[in-house]
C-alpha cells in the first residue's frame, strides 16, 4: 500500500471517528463527558483537515485546520467548561428516555444520508469522496440529538456538533470553502456560542433550571 | 467614497459609535441620523444603478443590480422610519422601567449592526458571505428579542436562535453543495461568486443543484417563515420590542426570500425543468393556507400580525414560484408594499399596546376615542394589508391571483379561501380594538405618527400609481428572475 492510499484511508478513518462520536453523543447522559466527546470530535476534524490539506497540497486548508483547532478544540470547550462550572451543572446526569430507539432512528438517518449523498459523491473531485455521506449523517445525527435533548447545554453541543459535520462536508467533499467564508463562519460560530452562554445564564436566572421544557409556554391556543 | 462603501460603512460605524457612547438622551437621535445617512447612500446607489446599469464593486466582492438595489433602498428606508418610530416608543419603555440604560445601549448598537448585516447580505456577490451575513443578522437580533428578560421573551429568543440556527445550517450545507458543483466548471475561490455561477449555470450538475436547492429552500425558508418551519417567527415578533418586530417582519423576511430567489435563478438554469418553481409554489400555498387558519386563533395582537406576515411571505413565495414576467413583477411589488404597510401596522400596534399596557387584543379597546390617529393608522393599515383597494396590496394580490388563474388554476380557490379567512380574522379583531369605549391611558410622549402615515401613503400611492422608474426597476428584476 503506498503512502497516498494510506492517507486516503486515514481520512476515512477520521470520518468514521466523527460518525461514531456523533452516535456516542446521542447516548451520553453526563454533561461533562458530552463536552469531552465534543472536543474529541473537533480533534478528529482537525486531523482530517490536515490530512486533506497534505494530500491535496491546498495550503489554505492548514489555516482552516488551525482555526478549527483554536475554536473547536480549545476556545469553545473552555467556554463550555466555564459555563457548566458557573452554573453548577458539571456533574449533572440527564435522564434520557429510550436510548435504543433513538439509536435505531440514528441508524435509519445514516442510511438515508448515504442514499442521498451517493449520486453526488461520484462527482466530487476530492479524494475522500465517500465522506460526503458521513458528513451528512453527522449533521442529521446532531439534529436528532437537538430534538431529543431537554436541557440547554446538550442542545447547544448538538448545535455545535452539527457545525462540525458541515465543516467536514466542506473540507472533504470540496477542498474547503474560500478562506474569507471560512473565517466568517468561524466568527459567527464564536459569537453564537457567546450569545448562547449569556442565554443560559438568563434562562437559569429566570427559571432556576436549564431545562428547556420550561420553554414551551408560548403556544397557539 | 462611493455610495456602496458609504452604505455599508454607515450602519457599522453607527453600531460601533452607539456601542461606545453608551446610552444618553441623544443616542436615539444619533441612531436615527445614522439610519438617515444609510438611506441617503442607498438613494445615491440607486441613482447610479438606474443610470449605469448593474455593476460589480471592490473587485468582484459586491454586486448591485435591479433586484438587490430595490431591496437595499427599501431596507434603508424602513430602517430609517423605524428609527424615528423607536424614539418615542423606547422612551416610553424606559419610563415604564422595561429598558435600562445598558439595554438601550445594546438595542441601539445592535439595531445599526442588524441593518448593516442585511445590507451586506443583499449586496454581496459571494453566496458564502450571504450565508455569513444572514447568520450574523440573526445573531444581532437574538439578544434584542430577549431584551425584556421575561420568561416568554427568553423562550422566544431561544427558539429563534436554535430554530434559525438549525435552518441556516441546512442552508450552509446547500451552499457547500453549490460550491461542490461549481468547483469544477468555475474553479477556485470564484466558485461561490453569484455572477460567475449565473454565467455558468447551465454547466452545473443538475443532481447536485436539486439537492442543494432543497437544502437552501428549507434553510433560508426557515427565516422567510415558510410553514412548517415557521415556529420561531410569531414568538420572536410578539416578545421583542415593537421596532424590532417591525424590522424583522418588514425587512429580514424579505432578505431571506431574496437569498432564496438568488439560488432559484441558479437552480432554474441548471435544471431546466421548473422543479425549483414547483417546490416554491407548494411551500407558498401551504404557508398561505396554514397561516390564515392560525390567524383565527390568536389573542395577542403582535402575534396575529406576525402570522399575517407569514401568510404574505407565503404569497410572495408562491408568486415567485410561478415565475414569468407578471408573477415576478407582482411578487416584487408585494414585497415592497408588505414591508411598508406591515411596519406601519406594527408602529400603530406598538403605541396601542403601550397605551393599554398589554398586547392582548381583549385589553385594547376604543383606540379611536383616546387617540384617533393611532386608531385610524391601525384601521387603515389593516384594511391595506387585507388587500382592500386602492392600496398597493390589492394591486399585487390581484396580479398574483390573475396569473395564478392562468398558469395554476387549481391554486386560485385555495388562495381565495385563505385570503377570505385572513380577512375575517383580522378585520373583526381590529374593529373591536378601534371602535367602542375605552379604558386606555394617554402616554407621556406623543406617538410617532409620521412614519405610520408616510408608509400608508406610499402603500396607497403604489396601489394607484407606480412611478415609471420603479416600473422599469421591477421589470428588470423580474426579467432577471425569469421563470
Amino acid at each position: 500500500m503506498n503512502a497516498h492510499a494510506l492517507l486516503g484511508q486515514s481520512i476515512n478513518l477520521c470520518a468514521v471517528t466523527l460518525l461514531v462520536l456523533a452516535f456516542a453523543m446521542i447516548a451520553q447522559r453526563r454533561i461533562l463527558t458530552l463536552i469531552h466527546l465534543f472536543t474529541l470530535q473537533g480533534l478528529a476534524l482537525v486531523v482530517a483537515t490536515v490530512l486533506v490539506a497534505h494530500l491535496t497540497g491546498d495550503h489554505h486548508l492548514y489555516f482552516s485546520a488551525a482555526i478549527t483547532l483554536v475554536l473547536k478544540v480549545v476556545l469553545i470547550p473552555i467556554l463550555l467548561h466555564r459555563v457548566i462550572d458557573r452554573l453548577h451543572v458539571r456533574w449533572d446526569v440527564e435522564t434520557l428516555f429510550n436510548i435504543p430507539t433513538t439509536m435505531l432512528i440514528g441508524i435509519v438517518l445514516v442510511v438515508f444520508a448515504f442514499q442521498l449523498a451517493d449520486p453526488i459523491a461520484s462527482l466530487s473531485a476530492s479524494i475522500a469522496r465517500g465522506t460526503l455521506g458521513i458528513a451528512l449523517a453527522c449533521v442529521l445525527l446532531s439534529f436528532l440529538m437537538m430534538i431529543v435533548r431537554a436541557k440547554a447545554v446538550p442542545q447547544v453541543i448538538g448545535f455545535l456538533s452539527m457545525e462540525n459535520g458541515l465543516f467536514f462536508a466542506a473540507t472533504a467533499a470540496t477542498s474547503g470553502m474560500p478562506m474569507i467564508v471560512e473565517l466568517g463562519i468561524a466568527f459567527d460560530v464564536l459569537v453564537g456560542i457567546l450569545i448562547l452562554g449569556v442565554f443560559m445564564f438568563q434562562i437559569r436566572e429566570q427559571f432556576d433550571s436549564l431545562d428547556i421544557r420550561h420553554l414551551e409556554r408560548l403556544k397557539d391556543d | 467614497m462611493d455610495a456602496l462603501t458609504l452604505l455599508l460603512a454607515m450602519p457599522l460605524a453607527g453600531g460601533l459609535t452607539l456601542g461606545a457612547l453608551g446610552h444618553r438622551r441623544v443616542a436615539q437621535d444619533i441612531n436615527a441620523l445614522f439610519s438617515l445617512a444609510t438611506l441617503l447612500a442607498a438613494a445615491a446607489l440607486t441613482a447610479r444603478v438606474m443610470g449605469e446599469g448593474p455593476f460589480e464593486a471592490w473587485g468582484e466582492w459586491f454586486f448591485v443590480d435591479a433586484l438587490n438595489v430595490f431591496l437595499v433602498t427599501l431596507t434603508a428606508f424602513v430602517g430609517f422610519t423605524t428609527a424615528l418610530f423607536s424614539r418615542p416608543y423606547m422612551r416610553v419603555e424606559c419610563d415604564h422601567g422595561k429598558m435600562t440604560p445598558g439595554r438601550m445601549r445594546l438595542y441601539h448598537s445592535m439595531y445599526q449592526l442588524f441593518t448593516g448585516m442585511m445590507l451586506v447580505a443583499l449586496t454581496t456577490n459571494n453566496l458564502g458571505i450571504l450565508w455569513v451575513a444572514m447568520e450574523a443578522a440573526t445573531l444581532t437580533t437574538v439578544l434584542l428579542v430577549s431584551v425584556y428578560r421575561t420568561a416568554a421573551s427568553l423562550e422566544a429568543a431561544w427558539k429563534y436562535f436554535i430554530l434559525c440556527g438549525v435552518g441556516i445550517a441546512q442552508a450552509l450545507f446547500g451552499t457547500i453543495l453549490i460550491y461542490l458543483a461549481a468547483e469544477r466548471s468555475i474553479g477556485g475561490s470564484d466558485a461561490l461568486l453569484w455572477t460567475h455561477l449565473s454565467t455558468a449555470k447551465a454547466l452545473l450538475d443538475p443532481q447536485v443543484l436539486t439537492l442543494a436547492f432543497v437544502f437552501l429552500l428549507i434553510g433560508y425558508g426557515t427565516k422567510v417563515g415558510l410553514v412548517p418551519v415557521h415556529n420561531w417567527l410569531p414568538d420572536a415578533h410578539a416578545e421583542g420590542p415593537t421596532p424590532i418586530s417591525a424590522v424583522l417582519s418588514g425587512l429580514l423576511l424579505n432578505v431571506a426570500l431574496y437569498a432564496v430567489l438568488r439560488v432559484k435563478v441558479l437552480a432554474d438554469g441548471a435544471l431546466q425543468n421548473g422543479l425549483p418553481g414547483h417546490m416554491m409554489v407548494g411551500f407558498g400555498l401551504l404557508t398561505v393556507l396554514a397561516a390564515a387558519f392560525f390567524l383565527m386563533r390568536q389573542k395577542d395582537v403582535k402575534r396575529m400580525f406576525a402570522y399575517s406576515s407569514i401568510e404574505h411571505m407565503g404569497l410572495m413565495t408562491f408568486a415567485f414560484g410561478m415565475g414569468g414576467a407578471v408573477a415576478n413583477f407582482a411578487g416584487l411589488l408585494h414585497m415592497t408594499v408588505h414591508a411598508l404597510i406591515k411596519s406601519a401596522i406594527f408602529f400603530a400596534v406598538g403605541h396601542a399596546a403601550q397605551k393599554a399596557g398589554s398586547q392582548a387584543m381583549e385589553d385594547i379597546r376604543g383606540l379611536l376615542k383616546l387617540s384617533p390617529t393611532v386608531g385610524w393608522g391601525l384601521m387603515l393599515g389593516s384594511l391595506a394589508i387585507l388587500g382592500m383597494p386602492p392600496f398597493g396590496v390589492f394591486a399585487s394580490e390581484f396580479l398574483i391571483l390573475t396569473s395564478a388563474m392562468q398558469s395554476l388554476p387549481w391554486a386560485t380557490p385555495v388562495l381565495l379561501v385563505a385570503l377570505g379567512v385572513a380577512f375575517a380574522a383580522i378585520f373583526s379583531r381590529v374593529q373591536a380594538m378601534v371602535f367602542g369605549d375605552t379604558e386606555l391611558r394617554p402616554l407621556a410622549h406623543p406617538p410617532a405618527l409620521l412614519p405610520v402615515f408616510i408608509h400608508l401613503g406610499l402603500g396607497l400611492m403604489l396601489g394607484l400609481y407606480i412611478p415609471p422608474f420603479q416600473t422599469a426597476w421591477y421589470r428588470q428584476a423580474a426579467a432577471m428572475l425569469g421563470g
